[in-house]
């Protein structure tokens, strides 16, 4: 699938660049993107070493374990087969809880880590295991309680009332995860309805 | 208020390691060096996603697809003016966030298409980028129905967006 995005998304920029005669700008962005990464990655860079020292801190603190106990009744329904005491779990409720605290910069590298772990327990090989899914599903949707950028920019653009969205956003972003989850557990022909209802 | 959360957060892990007497500048360099070694198995694929994001945007592909689909939305509900939003939102988070101003910049962020384009920003996250990079760091290349699965999240928020705006704020 990101093998056809990638590939259609490079070819379509070139024709898009054509007809409004900003190829140009295209050549420019296709010789300064590469630079552009760099510059990401050792952002990434810096704040994986951060987080996974202090993941590290709190695994042999067992906090770790302590958020692993609070959050296995929510997710033991979404994560199926997974070792609920497992590093792999341990790293995906690190994850969980920055994005709940609206930790952007901290969810991504503890999401790494969590990624990394789950292909050392489930050894998928080249094909995606369904917890892999589940996970990735869980972070491209958003987690996030407060939504502190929308509000900053709102604040920034004269609103009124910067937070009136927050009603709006919490229904909408429980909504758009459920449904991310249960299209990927349906698509995995996995009867979710069944396990939930009692 | 919220510039609290990380250095508290911080505090907490070490203040807690070490009362339990973790070795926390031995530990914290150990991780760290773990993940040292494996970040450097994200940057091919962050270097593909944003060359081709980055020439998508720069060829002005954004404002044709958004003409040409705006009839469409109209019949929804959803706001023209958010459009653009809607389709760069899945692929570039700063991509978004520049769209994002200008829509708060041509309309008041308490309209309608201001309202909700906070929501969209608010509740959806950057898919594309999140999907090449927590499968970069692994040796998966089929992802499955990651995608399928991530955009039916998107297109849910953003449909939901339009919704709850018209439903509560209006």
């Amino acid at each position: 699938m990101i093998k056809w995005i990638f590939s259609i998304m490079l070819i379509a920029s070139v024709i898009f660049g054509a007809i409004t005669g900003q190829i140009q700008q295209v050549c420019e962005a296709a010789l300064n993107s590469c630079v552009e990464a760099v510059d990401l990655f050792l952002y990434l860079l810096g704040g994986m070493c951060m987080w996974g020292g202090l993941m590290r801190i709190a695994e042999k603190a067992h906090i770790t374990d302590s958020l692993a106990a609070l959050f296995k009744p929510a997710l033991k329904h979404i994560f199926k087969g997974l070792d609920f005491n497992g590093r792999a779990f341990h790293a995906i409720c690190m994850n969980i809880t920055a994005n709940l605290l609206g930790l952007g910069n901290a969810a991504t590298p503890l999401g790494l880590e969590a990624m990394r772990r789950l292909e050392e327990e489930e050894r998928p090989g080249d094909t995606t295991s369904r917890n892999m899914i589940m996970f990735v599903v869980l972070n491209t949707a958003s987690i996030t309680i407060i939504p502190t950028t929308a509000a900053s920019m709102r604040i920034k653009h004269g609103s009124a009332e910067p937070m009136e969205i927050l009603p709006c956003v919490l229904i909408t972003s429980a909504c758009a995860l459920a449904a991310g989850l249960i299209s990927a557990a349906a698509l995995d022909g996995i009867h979710f309805r069944k396990r939930n209802g009692k | 208020m919220s510039d609290y959360v990380i250095p508290v957060f911080i505090a907490l892990i070490m203040i807690v390691g070490l009362i339990k007497r973790v070795d926390v500048f031995g530990e914290f360099t150990d991780g760290a060096k773990e993940n040292l070694r494996s970040a450097f198995e994200v940057l091919p694929a962050l270097i593909a996603l944003m060359t081709a994001i980055g020439m998508f945007k720069a060829s002005g592909g954004l404002d044709i697809i958004s003409a040409a689909i705006s009839p469409i939305t109209e019949l929804l509900g959803f706001p023209s003016e958010c459009i653009p939003l809607a389709i760069i939102r899945p692929v570039s988070g700063s991509g978004a966030l520049a769209v994002f101003e200008s829509i708060l910049t041509d309309v008041s962020p308490d309209s309608f298409p201001g309202r909700v384009a906070s929501v969209m920003v608010g509740s959806t996250e950057t898919t594309f980028y999140t999907v090449a990079v927590y499968y970069g760091i692994t040796k998966v290349k089929k992802t499955r129905h990651t995608i399928a699965s991530s955009l039916t999240a998107d297109l849910t928020g953003f449909i939901l967006s339009a919704l709850t705006v018209r439903l509560l704020l209006h």
